[in-house]
């Protein structure tokens, strides 16, 4: 194995595992049943946020899954104070939102469902991960579920498709340069652990680009302006998912970072301007621009921006009393806008629109929603005694302090006016309006789990004792300041009278501009996010056009030349420079020799004519056949060098491939289509491949020259000696190799498909409608009738039956099987082995199908080619499997082998080794790959002659290349 | 130190020289031809660069010669048989496009020459959307089929409040 899962796993690791499981398995057993299945995914959420109260006050939980220890890599959780807020928002809104789904779904949305606990489960991960990487893995799948989320109900919609697209590469662009801010900072501090990295932060340039990357993936992700367009156009996606994922949870994943990053960076470099900066900006745009929506859910969009921006603001700053208004604001937060987003979701359901112009009466309709919504907004623009003014109270005690402080206050309590008059639009717009008696309508499936929020908002105003506890840990890591305390009561200080100002200048804004559905225009620019992303990405897509204009001509040809040419420019000077250089290899002891051994000139002339020819010949059958003489002078070569397994194999192979290519070149013309092409175009492809033999052949002296290290292989001598075998080939490639060569039939039979696929597919049963037999076969099917040595039946190449020659190959193809089988067993120790054995028990059956044709092939073959690729296969990794069944399962390398004797009566002690079935499994894919090609190259395509070349031919008495012409002839 | 025979070295420069040439043609035989050629080149250089001629690697036998290295002979053994597998599906493909083009010669890229000679699929009234999806501009035309009722709304459609619109951005895509 190659890692080993260690450490101390507990709860934690649980949890995330848990929801892996139920957003799975929920779907799957209650996806019929929605609103069961929206309760039952409601649970897991709710014990999280239980769980993560549970610890609140208490000390801080780690733990570790140790995964890859040598590189590093674990993956580390850790609970502390900011995490646990962060959990109680993630699983509290979690489980309302998932219960509301239930009742405001239509159908059942198996998908939807799945999706957003999967999303509840990587939000755990990603406040409790103690790793750059871990916490990044889960940001990108919060970011994948986003997308799914925004794009599942209605992808028919180009709207919808382009909000989630937009949503996803906006964050996962600026997601992507996070990560590179995550290894700049890993790599400077030298450690991936964020508490280790927190506690003692690196410094230097690369640290504060590092940390700039980091704020870009984290303003992208909460949706700061300008990067926040993607936020209001995701609300194309259902009310909860809004409410959970783009309100409450996803994009607090922006602040959550901050808000982890600020104790150790805040007073170092750019980090407080820049944070403190990019929030007040997004709370003042995102507010003026939500005080202008007429769309609900838009409105609510933009005054998250807008609150997201103060979260920014007071995290960013990095002191105590900020700090503890940001932790109560991050819970306040969820529990006021999650509600609202609902309450718009209940409109909509109820009304059938979301536009505050066309909604009137709604609030007399649906009492019990305006009430709660009517709470939520309290909270939302600071009024006491909810768990909103509690934060907005300590907000405005933070900055109280005069200096730049004061400029920062003027923009939070600015950004609170807006915040009052957009709260108080939404209440106007939603639920504003009619008259006389109505029918209560509320919907209690959707307004009761809208209720509870805005209800704990409520009661948590009271509660601030526990809740200054539980925070505290997390403000008192910024050093002690005044000690300041949540609460409602203050005195009569400077905050309260702020808040009561913001309150009573917000309504007045709203009396003043805030009360038109749409807003009136106005004459100056409204800052456009949406403007910005269209043209990023028209801008990317006019300059891929242009490069790909550029590059890609169409033509394969010039690919080549390209990647050929490029192979000289690059490496080819490498070389030259590196041998002008010190890099010339020693050539004192070379003997400068034009072979070895006289048959080597020989056989390397012969292989140079053939080549050459083979590049100028005209006709495709002799280029064909000089392959064969390139082919077998090599493998002569090969007997020159030493290597009689390689000869065998290759020899033949090349026999195979001869027969192949004239099989295949059946269907062709007789000669290549002319070259039609410029001189200019001649030399540059001459020069190229010139350029690339010279090359090659100067990197091969260079190479053989410039050995310094002793070669490995003859190690392997002693190797074969204590495993007994004595050919050293075979058992590098059956044992010390077996991986690799697994992984070559894979190949193999990969390839052997792609052929079946593209010879077989889209064609129709060669059949002959009346049961006729076709002309160039004799009359009767040889099916049940086994002629004794010769099916009748037309060669594969010509037309007239050889009977002579089928016999004699019926005859012989029994020798050439059990010579196949003496070749596999003998492999272990002499010339042999799986390759060779199964290409030679393939020539049993070349040699049957060629003069006796596909009748022939069919009664001689034992099954289908499939199945022995298949087995094969099956019996290579079988017998790997094997392997950890003798050392048993976690100690036992795959694909080890064993030795086994056995006493067999008659033949005595056998020595068998468990590599031998390897190679068993070797040959019948070799096997399998020959047939194959017979079976498609070869008698599905007699069929085609058959079918479409009997007129033609029926005079020359030769089916071969030579009637090429007549059938190109035939085609239109 | 005794580096390859110069017979050999010429082989494996012609081999490959040869072999890229007809990858670079366009009939497609021509280009399984100089696959071919390429792989007894590659398959000749490993055994090459792995040391000199010797006996063959059996344990037992009776040589004076130093056996010759095993390892490339391994590789170059499974390399034999997967070329053998790639041809074969190469003349398979050759096949395929003679029974689907009547040829078999590569042709240039339709698409590709299509972006090279600066066309675009993209109709003017596309590009006088203002609103239009950057990203769907391209696939709008096959989503209009008729009966679909919200193709009609797409264009007024709430493409993220707050926009005010503007009239450059899909001119300057169609450049």
């Amino acid at each position: 194995m190659g890692f080993a899962l260690g450490g101390v796993a507990g709860g934690m690791v649980t949890l995330v595992l848990a929801y892996a499981v139920v957003a799975v398995l929920l779907p799957w057993a209650l996806g019929r049943h929605r609103r069961v299945m929206a309760c039952a995914a409601a649970v897991l959420p709710a014990v999280t946020a239980i769980w993560a109260v549970a610890h609140a006050g208490g000390g801080v939980l780690t733990e570790q899954v140790s995964w890859a220890a040598d590189l590093g890599l674990s993956i580390d959780f850790r609970l502390d104070a900011l995490s646990i807020v962060m959990l109680l928002l993630i699983g509290g809104v979690g489980a309302v939102a998932l219960c509301y789904a239930g009742w405001y779904l239509e159908r059942s949305e198996a998908l939807m469902i799945g999706t957003l606990v999967a999303f509840a489960g990587a939000m755990t991960g990603l406040v409790l991960a103690d790793n750059l990487l871990v916490l990044y893995v889960f940001w990108e799948l919060t970011t994948l579920s986003s997308f799914i989320l925004i794009g599942t109900t209605r992808p028919e919609r180009a709207e919808d498709r382009r909000a989630a697209t937009q949503a996803l590469l906006t964050t996962t662009a600026f997601g992507l340069l996070m990560l590179a801010g995550f290894v700049l900072l890993g790599q400077t501090a030298g450690t991936y652990q964020i508490s280790a990295l927190l506690a003692d932060p690196p410094g230097g340039a690369a640290a504060e680009a590092g940390l700039v990357l980091v704020l870009l993936g984290a303003f992208a992700k909460s949706g700061q302006v300008p990067l926040h367009a993607w936020l209001p156009a995701a609300m194309v996606a259902p009310s909860p998912v809004s409410a959970y994922l783009h309100a409450a949870a996803m994009v607090k994943a922006g602040v959550y970072l901050v808000a982890r990053f600020s104790p150790a960076f805040a007073d170092t470099g750019l980090w407080r301007p820049a944070v403190v900066c990019a929030g007040l900006v997004s709370l003042l745009v995102g507010g003026v621009i939500a005080l202008r929506q007429d769309d609900l859910k838009a409105l609510l969009a933009y005054g998250t921006i807008s609150q997201l921006g103060f979260l920014m603001v007071l995290f960013g700053h990095g002191t105590r009393t900020a700090a503890l208004a940001g932790a109560a604001l991050l819970l306040a937060h969820g529990l006021f806008k999650a509600p609202l987003f609902l309450a718009a979701g209940v409109v909509e359901h109820e009304a059938g629109t979301r536009r505050a112009g066309e909604l009137s009466g709604m609030g007399r309709r649906l009492p019990v929603t305006a009430v709660a919504a009517a709470v939520a907004v309290a909270s939302m623009i600071g009024l006491p005694p909810l768990l909103g003014f509690l934060a907005k109270e300590a907000a405005f005690e933070a900055f109280a302090h005069g200096g730049w402080d004061a400029v920062v206050l003027a923009g939070i309590v600015a950004g609170s006016v807006l915040t009052t008059a957009y709260g108080v639009r939404f209440m106007h717009g939603a639920f504003r309006g009619g008259e006389g008696p109505v029918r209560i309508a509320d919907p209690w499936g959707m307004a009761v789990p809208l209720a509870v929020p805005a209800a704990a908002g409520f009661v948590l105003g009271f509660l601030y004792g526990p809740l200054q506890k539980m925070i505290a840990p997390y403000a008192d890591a910024l050093g002690a300041d005044d000690g300041y305390k949540l609460a409602l009561w203050h005195g009569l200080k400077l905050p309260l009278a702020l808040s009561a100002l913001a309150i009573a200048a917000g309504v007045a804004l709203f009396l003043a501009a805030g009360r038109r559905y749409p807003a009136t225009p106005v004459r100056w620019p409204v800052p456009n996010g949406q403007r910005g992303y269209n043209r990023t990405a028209r801008g990317i897509l006019v300059g891929a056009h242009a490069v790909t204009k550029w590059t890609q001509v169409g033509s394969l040809p010039v690919y080549l030349g390209v990647i050929g040419a490029t192979v000289l420019v690059v490496p080819g000077t490498a070389l030259v420079v590196a041998m002008a250089g010190d890099g010339s290899p020693d050539v004192a002891g070379y003997v400068l020799r034009g072979w070895d051994d006289p048959v080597q000139s020989v056989l390397g002339v012969v292989v140079i004519v053939c080549g050459v020819a083979a590049l100028l010949t005209r006709r495709r059958l002799s280029a064909a056949l000089l392959m064969g003489g390139v082919g077998y002078a090599i493998g002569g070569l090969f007997v020159a060098q030493g290597a009689p397994d390689l000869a065998l194999t290759h020899l033949v192979v090349e026999t195979l491939l001869l027969i192949t290519l004239v099989l295949v070149l059946r269907r062709f013309p007789d000669r290549f289509p002319p070259r039609r092409r410029k001189r200019s175009a001649k030399i540059a492809t001459g020069v190229i491949s010139v350029g690339l033999g010279g090359f090659i052949a100067t990197f091969l002296m260079v190479a053989a020259l410039s050995r310094t290290d002793r070669p490995t292989g003859p190690g392997y001598a002693e190797l074969a000696a204590e495993e007994g075998a004595d050919n050293i080939v075979n058992m590098i490639l059956v044992e010390t190799r077996a991986l690799d060569t697994l992984g070559e039939i894979t190949v193999v039979a990969v390839a052997s498909m792609g052929v079946i696929g593209l010879v077989l597919s889209g064609r129709r049963v060669p059949r002959a409608p009346d049961g006729k037999p076709r002309a160039g076969e004799p009359e009767g099917d040889d099916r049940g009738r086994r002629s004794w040595l010769a099916s009748p039946g037309r060669p594969a190449l010509g037309v007239t039956p050889m009977v002579p020659a089928a016999a004699a190959a019926r005859l012989l193809s029994p020798a050439i099987l059990v010579f196949s089988v003496y070749l596999l067993i003998a492999g272990h120790n002499r010339p042999g082995g799986g390759f060779v054995a199964g290409l030679v028990a393939a020539m049993a059956y070349v040699l049957r199908y060629l003069p006796g044709g596909r009748r022939e092939l069919a009664a001689a073959m034992p099954v289908r080619p499939g199945v022995l690729l298949g087995g094969g296969l099956g019996l290579a990794v079988a017998t790997g499997a094997a392997g950890w069944g003798f050392g048993g399962f976690p100690d036992g390398d795959f694909l080890a082998s064993e030795v086994l004797l056995y006493t067999v009566p008659v033949l005595g002690e056998i020595k068998l080794s468990t590599s031998l079935f390897f190679d068993v499994g070797v040959y019948l894919l070799v096997l399998g790959l020959v047939l194959t090609i017979l079976t498609t190259l070869g008698a599905s395509l007699d069929e085609n002659v058959l079918e479409e070349d009997v007129p033609e031919e029926s005079g020359t008495g030769a089916g071969g290349p030579a009637d090429g012409g007549a059938s190109e002839g035939a085609r239109p | 130190m005794t580096g390859p025979a110069l017979v050999l070295v010429l082989a494996v420069a012609v081999l490959f020289a040869a072999g890229f040439n007809l990858l670079m043609e366009r009939s497609l035989i021509r280009i399984v031809i100089g696959f071919m050629l390429l792989g007894h080149g590659a398959n000749v250089l490993l055994l090459l660069a792995g040391g000199a001629a010797g006996s063959p690697p059996l344990l037992g036998g009776k040589s004076e010669r130093p056996m010759a290295d095993p390892l490339p002979q391994a590789m170059v053994l499974t390399a034999i048989v997967i070329t053998f597998g790639v041809t074969a599906f190469l003349l398979a493909l050759a096949f395929r496009s003679r029974i689907l083009l009547g040829e078999d010669e590569v042709r240039d890229d339709v698409e590709d020459r299509r972006v090279h000679t600066g066309q675009r699929r993209q109709e003017p009234w596309a590009g006088g959307d203002a609103e239009a999806d950057p990203l769907e501009e391209n696939t709008e035309q096959e989503s209009a089929e008729p009966g679909r009722t919200q193709q009609k709304t797409t264009g007024q459609a709430d493409t993220g409040p707050g926009d005010t619109g503007h009239g450059d951005g899909a001119k300057g895509g169609g450049a």
